[in-house]
C-alpha cells in the first residue's frame, strides 16, 4: 500500500492504496465520487476525464500515486455556490446529452480547453473533443453546447 | 482494466532512477505512462516495479543551447506544442506534438516517454529522424552519451537504451529559414498515423524527409532525398518514397496502400515545406 | 392554479439532465451493496477449441477469492439455457446456449469459468490464474464457407445452416423476367460493434431468507429480463426484481439477456452475498452482441424510364456462435421493408441464418431495417447508373404517392400513412441539390483531386413494435403491448409509472409533456418512474422505436381514464351532470357557468381524502392503461450526404449531411432532433469507419477502441435537419418513432455519395466501411492498375 494525499474539488483527501490503483478508481471507490465514468480500457473514450492541476487528463490512465500532492477537479466540483458551471448549463440548454455517460468527461475536457481558448471556432471545438467519444448525440449538440458556453463565459452572450 | 500488482518507487533524481532500474531487473520507468499504463491495464505488460520519474525537477524544460534547442525528456506534449521557443526555432516539433493523441494525452504524455517507447507509428520519432536530432542518454555512474535519432530507433519498440539508462534530453537543431511540413494521415484525429511524413526543405541544406509507420522504426526516405538532391522535381522524387520501406499490413491498412500513400504524402509534404 | 400552457410540440428542456450533468447519476457501476463481492469471467482465447481440462486450484487459492466455478460446478443451478425468444420458423435449429460452455468454446470470448473475489482487482487477478488446456479446432468465420459444414460448430445440430425464412413474396414476380431493366448486385454488410459508452454491468442483491433477488442491470429490458432470467435461474418471477437504473446507452446491445446476469444471480444465491460484475471494454468487444454481418443478393427491376418495379432479395445472415435473445429475428424484422418507400409491384425476401465462430449477433440500432435500406438504396442508385439517370430522378418517379389512411403494401402489411414525395423534395431543396450538382460538374471538369459526391437515401421503417397478434403469428414469445399508470397525488403532483425503459431517449420529459397538457399541470410537477419491475411492473421495455408510439399511447389512454374518473367526482362536487361539464387544460367547468370549476389537482385531493365521494367511486385518482397497438408505425424520410473524396489517398470527408424525416406527430422537437443526430452519426460511422475484423483463426483484430474506430466530434459534420409531419393512423397521438431513423437512412446515403464522387472514374461498387484504402483500391482497379 502507498499513501496518497490529493486535493479533490478543493478538499484534501488521503488514503492508502495499492500502487496499481488507477486515479479513476481512487475517485470512485475510495472517495465515492462516482460522477467520473469508465468507458474503455485503452484511454480512447475520455469518459473518465478529470482535471489534474487544472488540466484535462484521462483518470483511467493515471495512477492514484501520480496524483499525490496534486489537485484534482471532478464533475462533482464544477458547480459552485449552488450554481451550475456555464458548461453544465449550456449542455442542458442545448440538449448536449442523452444517456449522460460521456457527459462528465465531455464537460471536463471542454472546460480545460476553454480555459486556454476562450473563443474557439466550431472546428476547434470539434478538434478539442477528439479524445472523447459519445454514441448518443452525434456530437452536434455537444459542439453547440460548448460554443454556447464559450460565448456565455467570454461575456459575448451575456 | 486493472494492472497486475507492482511495486512503486518515486525517484527524486535521474541517478536514483538509474539505481532503482539497476536493482530491479524488470522495473519500468513511469513518465506520463500513456504508452505503458494502457499495456499494463490489458496485462500485456507486467513490470514488477514502476520507477516514477515525473517528480525529477530538471527534465521538464525547453531551452536554447547554441545552434540547438534542448527539450527535457519529461516535457509534456502539451508544453512542446505550446512552446514559444519551439514555435520560433523548430516549429515542426511543436506542430507534430500538437497532433499526438488527444488533449488529455498531451497533458500527461511526455516527449521522452514517446521517444523511448520507439513506436514506429508515433509522430515524434520520425520528426526527430528528419531533423537529425540528438538524444542524450544517462546511465549508471554518471555516464552520459549522445545518440543520433536515426541510430536510436533500432527496431519495433526497440530504442537504443539499456535497461538502466534514462533518456534525459532531446536536442533538435534550430531550423529557422527552413521550410517544414508534417503530414499525418490517420482515420480519426486521436489515432496513430497510418503513414506520416516529416519534411524539411530549403535554406542551403538539402531536403530531409522521414517516414512514420513505414517500417519497424522511423526511417529517412533516402531515395526521395537523393532524387531531390539530384535535381528531380518533387513529383518524380516522391515516387521513390517506398524505397527501403517495409510497412506493416494490419487492420487499418495494407502495406501496398501504405506505400502508395507514402508517395502522395511525401509529394504534398515536400511541396508544403518548400512553400513554407 | 391550473396551467394552460401547452407543452406537446415544444422543445421542453429535459427533466433528466440535472443528475447527469452534476455527476449524481445512478449507473449500475456506481452502486454498492454491503458485503458485495466481485465476479469476473474466464473467457476463451480461441474461437473454436475443445476444453480438455480446467484447473481452478491455483486461482482458487489466490488472495480474496471466494470461489471459482466451471459449467460443471453450476450444473444444478439452472432452470434452462439462456433465453432465446424468437424461434422464427417451425424447423429452426436452436443451438443450446448455457451461461458457461461445458465442452468447447465456440467464439473468442465464450465464458468457461467464473470467479468471485472480494475486490475487483482480485477477481481480475484470479481469472488469469485459471488454467485451461485447450485443443484448438478449425474456426469458420465466412458465411459461405460455414454453410459448407466442413466444420460444424454445434455437432448436435449437424449443420451450421440453422434457419431459413422466406417472406413468401408479394405481387407479380414475373416482372423480374420481363422488366426493361433488371440490375443484380451483391452487397456486404460487415459486423459492427454497438459500443454504448457505458459497458455492461450488473449487481445482484439477494435476500437469502426470503429467496428474493434484486438485479440491477445495464439493460434496456428489465421486464423481459425478469421473466426470462427467472426461467434460466430457477427463480419465480415474483421473487425477482429487475432494476435498470440510469443506463448509459444501449443501441440494441442492452436489448438482451446475458450470461453474466444469470451467473451473478446464481452466485449470489449460492454465496448469499451481493455479487457485482462490470464489463471491461475489451470484454464488451467479445461478449456483448455484435450487429449486422450480412450478405445480400438483390435484383431490382425497373422500366427504361427509371421507375422501380420491384426488389427481390436473398440474404445470408451471420448468427454468430449462438443465438442471443432475438438473433434470427433481426433479419426477419428487416424482411418487411424491402419495398422501401417505393410504389413497387413485386416483393421478394428470404434469408438463411448461419452460425459462425464469432460473437453472437443481435439487434443493433435499426435491427434489420438498416440492412434493408442499405440494399434498396444502393440498388436504386445502381439502376440510375445503369440508365445514366440522376439518382434523384429515379426516386422522384418511383416514390409512392401521399396517403393519409392505412393502406396495404405489396409486402402484405398495412402501412399507417406516408408522404414520401414531400420529405424527398424538402430534402433536395434544403441541400440545394442543383447547386451541388453544378459544383460537382465544375470539379470534374477541372480534374480536381478532391471530388464532390452527393448521396441520396429514401427510407421507410417499421416501428412501434408491435401488435401482439402479429408477433404471435411471427412466433415471437411475448406480446408487444405497453403500459402506463397515472397517479394524481393529493398535493397536486403527478406520478407516471411507465413500462418503457429509457436509456438516453428522454422519456421522462416526453411523457411529462403529454401528461402536463391533459392534466393542466407543469412538467415540473410530474415525476416519471421507469426501469424497475417493482415500481412499474407492467411493461415491454424500449427497443424498435416503440416507446412513444406504444408506451406513450398507453399514457394517453391512462389519462383518458383519469379524465373520466375525475369527471364523475367533478360532477358530484359541482352538483352538475357529467354531460354539462367541459374539460380543458386540466379543469372541469360547468357549461355556461365557467366560475364553477374543479381542477384535476382539486379532484386528486378530494379523491384521496374521500370525505365526500359519490357512491361506488373508488378513492384516489389513479388509472392504468395497457395499449396493444393495432398496427406498426412506418416513419420515413430522405437523407442527403455530401462528401469530398481525395482521389489520391481515398480519404472521404463528409462535408454536409441533410436529413428530412417524418416521424408523425412530434412531442418534443429538441429530443427528436437529438435522436436523428445520434442515429445519423452512428450510420456515418458504419459507412466510413466501423467494422469488426476477424483473422482466419477467429481472433477479433479490432478488439479495442484503438482499432475499432468509433468516430469523435473531430470526424463528424454538423447536421442540417428538417421534417414533415404525416400523423400515424395507428395511434391517437399520431406518433411514429424516431430512435432508429438516422441509423437506417444514413449508411447508403454516405456510400452512394462516395460512389457518386468517383463514379466518373469508372467505380461502380464499393463495400462498407468505405475506408480510404477501399476507395483508393476501387479507383486503381477502375483505372486498370495493379492494385
Amino acid at each position: 500500500m502507498t499513501h496518497v494525499s490529493v486535493t479533490v474539488n478543493g478538499v484534501p483527501r488521503e488514503a492508502d492504496v495499492e500502487p496499481r490503483t488507477l486515479l479513476v478508481y481512487f475517485l470512485r471507490e475510495n472517495l465515492g465520487l462516482t460522477g467520473t465514468n469508465v468507458g474503455c480500457d485503452t484511454s480512447s473514450c475520455g469518459a473518465c476525464t478529470v482535471h489534474l492541476d487544472g488540466e484535462s487528463v484521462k483518470s483511467c490512465t493515471i495512477l492514484a500515486v501520480q496524483a499525490d500532492g496534486r489537485e484534482v477537479t471532478t464533475i462533482e466540483g464544477m458547480a459552485s455556490d449552488g450554481r451550475l458551471h456555464p458548461l453544465q448549463e449550456a449542455f442542458h440548454r442545448n440538449h448536449g446529452l442523452q444517456c449522460g455517460y460521456c457527459t462528465p468527461g465531455m464537460i471536463m475536457a471542454a472546460s480545460s480547453y476553454l480555459e486556454e481558448h476562450p473563443t474557439p471556432t466550431e472546428a476547434q471545438v470539434r478538434e478539442s473533443l477528439e479524445g472523447n467519444l459519445c454514441r448518443c448525440t452525434g456530437y452536434h449538440n455537444i459542439v453547440k453546447s460548448v460554443l454556447d458556453a464559450a460565448s456565455q463565459m467570454s461575456g459575448a452572450g451575456a | 482494466m486493472i494492472p497486475a500488482p507492482f511495486d512503486y518507487a518515486r525517484a527524486e533524481s535521474v541517478d536514483e532512477a538509474i539505481r532503482l532500474l539497476s536493482e530491479h531487473e524488470d522495473a519500468k520507468i513511469l513518465a506520463g505512462g500513456h504508452s505503458l499504463l494502457p499495456l499494463m491495464k490489458l496485462r500485456l505488460a507486467r513490470p514488477s516495479m514502476l520507477v516514477d520519474v515525473t517528480r525529477i525537477g530538471d527534465l521538464g524544460s525547453i531551452r536554447e543551447d547554441g545552434d540547438r534547442v534542448a527539450i527535457g525528456a519529461l516535457t509534456r506534449h502539451h508544453d512542446v506544442a505550446n512552446s514559444d521557443a519551439l514555435h520560433e526555432l523548430c516549429p515542426i516539433v511543436s506542430y507534430a506534438a500538437s497532433l499526438i493523441g488527444d488533449p488529455q494525452v498531451r497533458h500527461v504524455g511526455t516527449i521522452g516517454g514517446s521517444v523511448a517507447h520507439a513506436d514506429p507509428a508515433s509522430d515524434m520519432p520520425s520528426v526527430l529522424v528528419a531533423l537529425d536530432a540528438e538524444l542524450v542518454v544517462r546511465g549508471p555512474n554518471g555516464a552520459s552519451r549522445t545518440v543520433r535519432a536515426r541510430d536510436f530507433f533500432t527496431g519495433l519498440f526497440e530504442p537504443d537504451l539499456e535497461h538502466n539508462e534514462v533518456l534525459a534530453e532531446i536536442r533538435v537543431p534550430k531550423t529557422a529559414g527552413r521550410g517544414w511540413s508534417y503530414l499525418k494521415f490517420h482515420r480519426r484525429a486521436q489515432d496513430w498515423a497510418l503513414v506520416g511524413v516529416a519534411a524539411l526543405a530549403g535554406n542551403g541544406s538539402g531536403a530531409a524527409v522521414a517516414l512514420t509507420n513505414m517500417a519497424d522504426r522511423p526511417i529517412r526516405a533516402s531515395g526521395v532525398e537523393e532524387a531531390l538532391a539530384g535535381g528531380a522535381d518533387v513529383a518524380t522524387a516522391a515516387e521513390r518514397a517506398p524505397e527501403g520501406t517495409s510497412p506493416p499490413s494490419d487492420a487499418f491498412a495494407s502495406a501496398d496502400y501504405r506505400r502508395e500513400l507514402s508517395k502522395v504524402l511525401v509529394r504534398r509534404a515536400v511541396e508544403e515545406a518548400q512553400a513554407r | 392554479m391550473a396551467v394552460t400552457e401547452k407543452y406537446v410540440g415544444q422543445p421542453v428542456l429535459r427533466k433528466e439532465d440535472p443528475e447527469l450533468l452534476t455527476g449524481q447519476a445512478r449507473y449500475t457501476d456506481n452502486l454498492v451493496a454491503p458485503g458485495m463481492v466481485w465476479m469476473s469471467v474466464v473467457r476463451s482465447p480461441y474461437a473454436h477449441a475443445r476444453i480438455k481440462r480446467i484447473d481452478t486450484s491455483s486461482a482458487g487459492a489466490m488472495p480474496g477469492v471466494l470461489g471459482v466455478y466451471t459449467a460443471a460446478d453450476l450444473e444444478g443451478e439452472w432452470g434452462g439455457p439462456l433465453p432465446f425468444v424468437w424461434p422464427i420458423t417451425e424447423d429452426i435449429k436452436v443451438p443450446v446456449h448455457w451461461p458457461l460452455t461445458k465442452d468447447k468454446a465456440r467464439f473468442q470470448g465464450d465464458g468457461v469459468a467464473v470467479i468471485v473475489a472480494e475486490t475487483r482487482g482480485q477477481a481480475a487477478d484470479a481469472a488469469e490464474a485459471v488454467e485451461v488446456e485447450w485443443e484448438p479446432l478449425d474456426a469458420v468465420l465466412e458465411l459461405e464457407e460455414a454453410a459448407h459444414d466442413d466444420v460444424v460448430i454445434h455437432e448436435d445440430l449437424g449443420t451450421n445452416v440453422v434457419v431459413h425464412w422466406s417472406h413468401g413474396g408479394g405481387g407479380d414476380q414475373s416482372i423480374f423476367d420481363t422488366a426493361d431493366v433488371v440490375v443484380k448486385e451483391r452487397y456486404l454488410g460487415p459486423r459492427v460493434i454497438p459500443n454504448a459508452i457505458e459497458p455492461r454491468a450488473c449487481l445482484v442483491q439477494p435476500v437469502p431468507a426470503m429467496g428474493e433477488f434484486t438485479l440491477f442491470s445495464t439493460t434496456q429490458i428489465p421486464h423481459i429480463a425478469r421473466v426470462t432470467l427467472g426461467g434460466t435461474c430457477n427463480i419465480a418471477e415474483s421473487k425477482l426484481r429487475v432494476v435498470a437504473p440510469d443506463v448509459g446507452g444501449g443501441f440494441g446491445s442492452k436489448l438482451n439477456v446475458y450470461a453474466e446476469e444469470a451467473l451473478a444471480l446464481v452466485l449470489a444465491r449460492r454465496l448469499q452475498r451481493p455479487v457485482k460484475w462490470v464489463e471491461t471494454r475489451s470484454e464488451n468487444f467479445l461478449a456483448t452482441i455484435h450487429g449486422r454481418g450480412v450478405i445480400h443478393d438483390v435484383e431490382v427491376a425497373a422500366t427504361s424510364e427509371g421507375k422501380i418495379l420491384g426488389f427481390r432479395v436473398k440474404e445470408l445472415a451471420d448468427m454468430g456462435a449462438y443465438y442471443q435473445l432475438l438473433t434470427p429475428g433481426i433479419p426477419e424484422l428487416g424482411g418487411w421493408v424491402y419495398m422501401g418507400p417505393y410504389d413497387v409491384q413485386a416483393y421478394w425476401y428470404e434469408f438463411t441464418g448461419i452460425v459462425t465462430n464469432a460473437t453472437p449477433t443481435d439487434a443493433y440500432r435499426g435491427a434489420g431495417r438498416p440492412e434493408a435500406t442499405y440494399v434498396l438504396e444502393r440498388a436504386v442508385d445502381a439502376v440510375a447508373r445503369k440508365l445514366g439517370m440522376d439518382p434523384a430522378e429515379v426516386r422522384r418517379i418511383s416514390l409512392a404517392p401521399k396517403f393519409t389512411e392505412a393502406k396495404t403494401s405489396v409486402m402484405g402489411l398495412n402501412i399507417d400513412s406516408g408522404n414520401y414525395p414531400e420529405t424527398f423534395e424538402k430534402a433536395l431543396a434544403l441541400a440545394g441539390y442543383d447547386a451541388l450538382r453544378a459544383e460537382q460538374r465544375e470539379r470534374r471538369d477541372r480534374g480536381d483531386v478532391r471530388q464532390l459526391g452527393i448521396g441520396l437515401s429514401s427510407y421507410i421503417e417499421m416501428c412501434g413494435l408491435a401488435p401482439s397478434n402479429i408477433l404471435g403469428a411471427l412466433r415471437y414469445a411475448a406480446g408487444g403491448w405497453d403500459a402506463c399508470t397515472v397517479q394524481c397525488l393529493p398535493d397536486g403532483k403527478v406520478v407516471l409509472k411507465i413500462g418503457t425503459s429509457p436509456h438516453g431517449q428522454g422519456h421522462v420529459t416526453t411523457w411529462a409533456q403529454i401528461a402536463a397538457d391533459t392534466l393542466g399541470v407543469s412538467p415540473d410537477d410530474i415525476e416519471v418512474f421507469h426501469g424497475d419491475t417493482s415500481v412499474a411492473p407492467l411493461g415491454m421495455d424500449t427497443y424498435g422505436s416503440r416507446s412513444v408510439s406504444v408506451g406513450a399511447t398507453a399514457l394517453h389512454f391512462a389519462l383518458e381514464k383519469i379524465k373520466e374518473k375525475a369527471r364523475v367526482l367533478a360532477a358530484h362536487e359541482l352538483e352538475a351532470s357529467e354531460e354539462d361539464l367541459e374539460f380543458e387544460g386540466g379543469t372541469f367547468r360547468v357549461k355556461g357557468a365557467p366560475e364553477s370549476a374543479r381542477t384535476i389537482t382539486d379532484l386528486a385531493a378530494s379523491a384521496w381524502h374521500a370525505h365526500d365521494i359519490p357512491a361506488g367511486f373508488e378513492p384516489n385518482l389513479e388509472a392504468t392503461a395497457v395499449w396493444d397497438p393495432p398496427n406498426f408505425t412506418w416513419p420515413a424520410g430522405t437523407h442527403i450526404c455530401v462528401v469530398e473524396v481525395d482521389t489520391e489517398t481515398g480519404d472521404t470527408d463528409v462535408l454536409r449531411y441533410v436529413a428530412v424525416d417524418d416521424c408523425g406527430t412530434v412531442i418534443n422537437p429538441m429530443i427528436v432532433d437529438g435522436q436523428v443526430h445520434g442515429g445519423v452519426a452512428q450510420g456515418i460511422a458504419e459507412a466510413l469507419y466501423e467494422e469488426a475484423l476477424y483473422d482466419e483463426h477467429g481472433n477479433l483484430m479490432t478488439s479495442s477502441l484503438t482499432q475499432y474506430l468509433v468516430p469523435a466530434a473531430s470526424e463528424m459534420p454538423s447536421f442540417e435537419l428538417d421534417r414533415t409531419v404525416t400523423p400515424s393512423t395507428t395511434n391517437p397521438l399520431g406518433v411514429k418513432g424516431i430512435g432508429e431513423a438516422g441509423t437506417i437512412a444514413s449508411p447508403p446515403a454516405v456510400v452512394n455519395a462516395v460512389l457518386d464522387a468517383i463514379g466518373h472514374l469508372g467505380v461502380s461498387s464499393i463495400d462498407k466501411p468505405v475506408t480510404p484504402e477501399r476507395v483508393w483500391r476501387a479507383i486503381q482497379e477502375a483505372k486498370g492498375g495493379a492494385a
